[in-house]
């Protein structure tokens, strides 16, 4: 039957070559220096536990989670201390046990302040999860997978933690032919989800197992970058028998890893504007949030723990390690040996997309792939100066967008038109345009401040749209009390008489 | 005739046609519109600035004769200028409430602890949306000027430490400055409303203090000692109701231990050396 689900066509001419050569891949784009060489032999070491551990319940994309414990409470790992707070939300558990010492304003990830359970780890406490109940994958409805992946706290683990279950969700209407496993990791320096792929095939088979049962897909693909050879070769090795599940040697470039490149390299399909993967047919998961959701359903354990990489010119002793989430990023930063005189920056994430820190108390989150600590050398900056109109940020954008019009216009606060005309919404502030610029103009910062621009904008007029409808209810609510005292003297005057 | 004549007849003709029947509708549509209207709003300062909350100068000049209004509201113009506009109508120029934007932070570079440095587009909108700028506190004021930048009077001129000062004399209070603050720093106070607790961080005690030397511990102090019901504690931070705001005295700041709560008269920090250093 020749539909949608058979196999790509190789493409022709010059881009057929290419893909011959370099693999599968999609237009434009950049090649950063990778500098995985740091940590991407380094095999995963566990980190012990910290002294105080510092949860936030905001650690996804969706409400944040509602917290149900209070202060002086003794829980103990993996107890739930914030609850879902609706659909598009996840619990938080406890990743140690210990005293929960405070529930209060702390420093996040995101450079604000927000709310967070602090736990004084019991430095005696063996460390065990209670005794838990295992789900057996097979039985379960394609409900119930998704109820046990929220339960466990499961969100995308590449950095943006999108709950995981809302994924796995798509509406009757979008067939989901194929289930893409995201083991690009095109950030320059993080090598997490390398070490995963090396290390624990068998569990990313597992999890692709579980998931293509609860989408009803018979077919999956995993994408990885050709420099990691050997994650390519350890994944072939384990496929399952039973399961179509084909690994693919992508072409080493950024952002190879963003969800609408990766579909675009292995499918051949573009996500139209505005549109999600589900509408091409297809479910993208991370290769790290495939292994925690093969361990909810190995062990049971909700997510409590996440591999990052400690990385960069700036750490004494770079690693990758286990890491409870909500250990401080200080604390992580010693176990590794320290920061080096000359460290500048501490980045969580990569450092295309990455989010400098300015404080390291913030924790270490579940969307918190790597800590990046640049030096001097990689993090100076040079002055902005004007555009020259070189169109190379055109040449770069992976989503075929103008940056230096939207740059433009981005200087003169014109951000509906931005988005009205120029699809600011489809930029995924992947950075290649900032990365090629050789004016140095802060272009993605531009962007992510056109977005924020907007939302702000969209909040401000909810909220003069809920004023309004306020003074308006007020206004008819006096109107109706005037009435009723006018009318009140008459009818006092009947009851008289 | 030759088809250039005719061509020009029937256009030409088609133009006097319609030049009369323009000429009649202004005739018979004229729609009397009070001469005073344009004689007000040339008094007034036509910055349209919208301070006095109509849609510009024009509207706030019909106001105004219609007796809706009285000149005082408008706040951008001087004295003398209400009185010519009170005058030209006969009307009372009316009580002028001077109101002027405050600041609700005192956290300037000198007392405030900076946690890093922030390098990238000089903006506090865009300091705040990639990390929240270098403060160690997240609600004070990230000090980039976006206020400076947004005010039409320059009343807004940024100090040493980094704080917006707002000049009384040149504030309109029509609220740009509140609008262009990332972290809702300004509100819109009458001039003669002294108390002002400057601090907007919602922790408490120590941890307040820790990031920033005048920030406001919500230790009570001032609520305890000011008249009963001015001052209210509300998570973490002391809250001026400036509904009774008649009742204010200098008894609240006695004993603030930071000196979060300050009684202000004029404007609220030292103005930079060199005027306009943004």
């Amino acid at each position: 039957m020749a539909t949608r689900t058979d196999r790509r066509a190789p493409k022709r001419g010059l881009a057929g070559l290419g893909e011959l050569l370099f693999g599968p891949s999609f237009r434009h784009g950049v090649h950063p220096p990778e500098a995985k060489g740091l940590t991407e032999a380094l095999p995963i070491r566990r980190m012990p536990f910290p002294e105080e551990i510092v949860l936030p319940l905001r650690q996804h994309t969706g409400a944040p989670s509602r917290v149900i414990a209070s202060v002086d409470d003794r829980v103990e790992r993996g107890d739930v201390l914030g609850v879902a707070d609706g659909y598009v939300s996840v619990p938080v558990h406890a990743s140690a046990s210990g005293v929960i010492k405070d529930i209060g304003w702390w420093p996040h990830p995101s450079g604000t302040m927000d709310t967070a359970v602090r736990i004084q780890v019991d430095r005696f406490a063996p460390q065990l999860t209670r005794p838990r109940i295992v789900p057996e994958w097979r039985g379960l409805t394609p409900d119930q997978v998704r109820k046990a992946v929220q339960n466990a706290g499961v969100v995308g683990l590449g950095g943006a933690a999108f709950p995981t279950h809302v994924k796995l969700n798509p509406p009757k209407e979008t067939a989901i032919e194929v289930l893409l496993i995201n083991g690009a990791e095109c950030e320059p320096y993080l090598t997490s989800d390398h070490r995963v792929m090396v290390e624990y095939p068998e569990r990313v088979h597992f999890g692709i197992r579980v998931m293509m049962q609860c989408l009803g897909v018979d077919r999956a693909v995993i994408g990885v970058e050709n420099n990691k050879p050997d994650a390519i070769a350890r994944l072939r090795e384990t496929i399952p028998e039973d399961l179509d599940i084909e690994v693919i040697g992508l072409t080493v470039k950024y952002p190879q890893g963003a969800e609408k490149m990766l579909i675009k390299a292995v499918t051949g399909r573009e996500v139209p504007s505005g549109k999600l993967p589900m509408h091409v047919g297809a479910v993208v998961q991370n290769v790290g949030s495939i292994a925690a959701i093969a361990e909810v359903f190995e062990t049971g354990y909700p997510l409590i723990e996440r591999i990052v990489t400690v990385t960069g010119p700036g750490v004494r002793k770079p690693q990758n390690l286990i890491v409870p989430v909500g250990t401080k990023t200080r604390d992580v930063l010693d176990f590794c040996g320290g920061l080096t005189p000359d460290a500048t920056e501490v980045i969580f994430g990569g450092p295309m997309m990455g989010v400098p820190q300015p404080d390291l108390d913030v924790p270490v989150m579940k969307g918190t792939s790597g800590i990046v600590v640049l030096t001097e050398k990689e993090s100076a900056r040079p002055q902005a100066l004007a555009c020259i109109s070189c169109a190379r940020c055109l040449a770069a954008c992976p989503m075929f967008l103008n940056p230096s019009r939207l740059g433009q216009m981005a200087q003169l606060g014109l951000f509906e038109r931005m988005a009205e005309e120029y699809h600011l919404e489809d930029c995924m502030l992947c950075g290649s345009c900032s990365y090629v610029c050789p004016s140095n103009i802060p272009l993605a910062q531009m962007f992510a401040l056109g977005k924020a621009g907007l939302r702000r904008a969209q909040q401000r007029a909810r909220e003069e749209q809920a004023e309004k409808e306020r003074l308006e209810k007020e206004a008819a609510a006096r109107d109706q009390a005037e009435r009723e005292a006018a009318q009140e003297p008459a009818r006092k005057e009947r009851e008289v008489a | 005739m030759g088809p250039i004549l005719s061509s020009a007849a029937v256009l030409g003709g088609v133009g006097l046609t319609f030049g009369v029947l323009i000429a009649l509708a202004t005739k018979t549509m004229k729609v009397w519109e009070d001469p005073r209207i344009d004689d007000v709003e040339g008094m007034l300062p036509g910055s349209n600035c919208g301070a006095c909350g109509e849609a510009g100068c024009r509207a706030f000049a019909e106001s105004v004769i219609m007796g809706q209004a009285t000149p005082a509201q408008c706040t951008v113009m001087g004295e003398a200028d209400r009185e010519d506009v009170a005058d030209y109508l006969g009307v009372d120029a009316g009580a002028a409430d001077k109101r002027v934007a405050r600041l609700l932070c005192a956290g300037g570079s000198d007392v405030a602890l900076q946690r890093a440095d922030y390098y990238g587009i000089e903006s506090c909108f865009a300091a705040v949306t990639v990390g929240g700028g270098g403060k160690a506190c997240g609600w004070g004021c990230v000090g980039l000027g976006d206020c400076a930048v947004a005010c039409d009077f320059e009343a807004i001129v940024m100090n040493e430490v980094g704080l917006p000062v707002v000049l009384p004399a040149e504030c309109t209070a029509c609220g740009d400055c509140v609008d262009a603050c990332p972290l809702d720093l300004f509100t819109i106070l009458p001039m003669d409303a002294h108390l002002i607790v400057q601090c907007r961080n919602l922790l408490e005690g120590d941890a307040a203090e820790d990031v920033c030397a005048v920030a406001c511990t919500a230790c009570g102090r001032c609520a305890v000692d000011a008249p009963a019901g001015l001052i209210e504690m509300q998570e973490g931070l002391a809250v001026v109701d400036y509904s009774k705001i008649e009742l204010e005295n200098k008894d609240a700041i006695a004993r603030c231990p930071t000196g979060a709560i300050a009684w202000v008269e004029g404007s609220q920090f030292r103005e930079p050396k060199v005027a306009g250093s943004v």
